[in-house]
């Protein structure tokens, strides 16, 4: 496995937002967590990476523990964070934003400037402009970018869908496939379920901090409770 | 007959006109300057204050003032374009050459010719100035520089640092009620001063710096006023209110070389000098590299620069201990140059003040640093001396409050902006990031 989440629970003091969870990522796979707001996906990605420290649990990535690890070691390590609300640096260039994200490393990052402008021709356009200038969408496609700068193993998006149009979203979802198929393993957070289950191998359902379901996409797109809860029909009669 | 236009009252058409309303109250402004600048009322005649001061010559001045301010203000909104076309007509030349390095050394060279050339032909009033208002603060602000204008952190404790290193001269020269096992001549204690300043900067710096914006600012605030209250009151140590007094003037023996700086200013100023090249050279380097790239991301969006692997407190704590060493250094060179220290002198204003400069310079710019101090620490002696305008050293911080309102509103960017904050500041006033790093860089996050 490329990383584990065992028993995790992480408190916000006395409120617990996640307990007993467990996840599993392999190599290579796309794995989408589905939940509700506040149902603890965001908490989970912000764990994984560092900004948060669970009060129990482990976190394994390729069996190392990193629960209590800075982000930035994490970040070392090949974990990579597209962050909710895409946080791309407003007053930046797309360039200078690109760049940050490759903060961590030395050397020549021309090579991956180059990938991220083919993954994402329309920052190739915008070089230097503001990104806060940019549209919604291409703020995302920014955040995407910057976090894949660092070359990461495992990405971690965050809601990447978030309020953008439908167009957009196909477009972004597509990209997420062509990042996969350069051996990117994705964890992918999101409340457009149906689009996140098409896309992804597996896919895992959050309420109230717990893991309630997990099962290969196919499967819990078909589920009728899934279908319920996430997809807007109405329950199936039972 | 034909159609009659309706009678508006002359008064309140003229109230209708924004031009008029500005006029009134500019004049207004200035009137109100009048009285709070005249004397003050007694008991026994609690009106003199403004009989005092608006039945006086002087009200003319102050009506010129508001009525010169309110043609600045309407030329501003009326000729805006035009203004904009004949500065850019002036500037055109400078903007053209100054990109050229070599043109750029010229200019840096000719800088430093004047800066060593022009006090020799000063009185010694004037340099006493300008080595203890204008040199020791614009040093002041060249630390604070990096603190609020490169990392984004609002640090109103500044005068701690100050303080320290102050503190440290008289420690080491055995002037405090405390002895070290060694005395040292205070120009070999310049590196314990700036190392017991950078030290409390990172102690202060390492739990504090977890906080954001206002946060920081209130714990900051905070230290600089324990650092005073400490100094007042532990009398065993500090010596207590009355301060220190006996610090010696620097003076270095070595290699054959024998100096002793004395009572004379000028020596003072170039020891002040060489060390604002030397530090000027080590924070425009710092600037251009990785780490002053962290410090933009940082102040930009702090959540986002930890996503992309920054690490965020580091980064903070070494801006954090670098403006506070600048400030130890001044605070020790100024302890030996005057060779005392008064804890009333470590007041929240004089964090206050050096704040203004750098704001009035522009944040994040070194030139601006520079002349944003020394114009703002020249003027108010220059006004004091000038028999014509009767400036009190008591107003000083209201003019500075009027000045920074005035100048948020025409130049929020500081006299000298860097190009990065002039676009920053641009862009946050059409509404693309936030106004000014320097206040929430990110809420409490889900």
């Amino acid at each position: 496995m490329l990383l584990e989440l065992v028993d995790l629970e992480v408190r916000y003091g006395a409120i617990p937002a996640l307990s007993a969870m467990s996840l599993e990522i392999a190599e290579g796979e796309i794995v989408t967590l589905l939940g509700a707001n506040g149902a603890g996906k965001t908490t989970t990605l912000r764990s994984i990476s560092g900004l948060h420290h669970p009060a129990r649990g482990r976190i394994l990535f390729e069996g190392r523990d990193i629960a209590t690890m800075a982000p930035h070691h994490v970040m070392a390590l090949g974990i990579s964070h597209s962050p909710e609300g895409r946080r791309i640096f407003p007053r930046m260039s797309v360039t200078e934003n690109l760049e940050m994200g490759a903060y961590r490393r030395r050397g020549a990052i021309r090579e991956d400037l180059d990938r991220v402008f083919q993954l994402f021709p329309v920052l190739g356009e915008r070089k230097r402009q503001p990104g806060g200038t940019l549209s919604g969408g291409e703020q995302q496609m920014l955040a995407i970018g910057r976090a894949l700068m660092s070359e990461p193993r495992l990405l971690l998006l965050d809601e990447p869908s978030m309020g953008l149009a439908p167009l957009i979203v196909r477009e972004i979802f597509s990209i997420i496939r062509e990042i996969r198929a350069t051996g990117t393993t994705i964890l992918l957070v999101e409340q457009n379920a149906t689009q996140a289950l098409r896309l992804a191998d597996r896919g895992y359902v959050l309420e109230n901090g717990r893991i309630v379901m997990s099962d290969t996409a196919g499967s819990l797109l078909a589920d009728p409770r899934v279908r319920a809860a996430y997809l807007g029909e109405s329950a199936a009669p039972a | 007959m034909s159609t009659v236009a309706p009678r508006v009252p002359l008064v309140r058409r003229v109230w209708r006109s924004d031009d008029a309303r500005r006029g009134f109250a500019c004049v207004a402004g200035g009137l109100v300057l009048a009285v709070m600048t005249g004397p003050s009322g007694s008991g026994t005649a609690p009106t003199s204050g403004f009989t005092g001061s608006l039945f006086h010559v002087r009200v003319v001045g102050f009506v010129l003032f508001g009525l010169v301010l309110w043609g600045l203000i309407t030329a501003r909104s009326r000729y805006s374009s035009q203004v904009r076309a004949f500065s850019a007509k002036v500037t055109a030349a400078p903007r053209r050459l100054l990109p050229d390095r070599r043109v750029r050394r010229v200019v840096y060279l000719a800088v430093l010719g004047f800066a060593i050339y022009y006090p020799t032909i000063l009185n010694s009033f004037w340099q006493e100035v300008l080595v203890d208002q204008i040199g020791v603060y614009v040093l002041l602000a060249i630390g604070l520089n990096v603190v609020v204008g490169y990392a984004g952190l609002l640090d109103l404790g500044y005068v701690a640092f100050y303080a320290i290193g102050a503190y440290s001269a008289a420690y080491w020269t055995g002037a405090l009620p405390i002895h070290p096992l060694f005395h040292l001549n205070p120009f070999y204690a310049i590196p314990l001063a700036i190392l017991a300043a950078m030290f409390a900067g990172v102690l202060l710096g390492v739990p504090t710096l977890r906080l954001r914006g206002d946060y920081l600012a209130i714990v900051t605030l905070g230290a600089g006023e324990i650092i005073q209250i400490v100094a007042t009151n532990l009398q065993g140590v500090t010596g207590g209110a009355q301060g220190v007094i006996g610090i010696p003037h620097f003076s270095v023996h070595l290699f054959g070389i024998r100096y002793s700086w004395g009572l004379d200013s000028l020596p003072y100023y170039y020891l002040l000098l060489g060390f604002v090249v030397i530090v000027l050279f080590a924070f425009r380097s710092l600037e251009n590299s990785r780490v002053g790239r962290a410090w933009v991301a940082i102040r930009e969006d702090e959540v986002a620069a930890e996503s992309a692997g920054i690490n965020v407190l580091k980064y903070k704590v070494m801006a954090f201990a670098i403006g506070a060493s600048t400030s130890g250094f001044a605070g020790m060179l100024e302890a030996s140059k005057i060779s005392f220290v008064e804890p009333s002198d470590l007041t929240v204003q004089f964090s206050i003040l050096i704040l203004v400069l750098v704001i009035f310079g522009g944040m994040g710019s070194l030139p601006g640093a520079i002349v944003g101090a020394a114009v703002l620490q020249w003027l108010p002696q220059f006004l004091r001396i000038h028999p014509l305008f009767g400036f009190q050293q008591q107003d000083l911080y209201m003019y500075l409050g009027a000045l920074l309102i005035v100048m948020m509103i025409f130049r929020p960017e500081g006299i000298i902006p860097s190009r990065r904050r002039k676009r920053e500041i641009g862009l946050a006033e059409h509404g693309v990031g936030h106004a000014d790093a320097m206040g929430h860089t990110s809420g409490p996050v889900s």
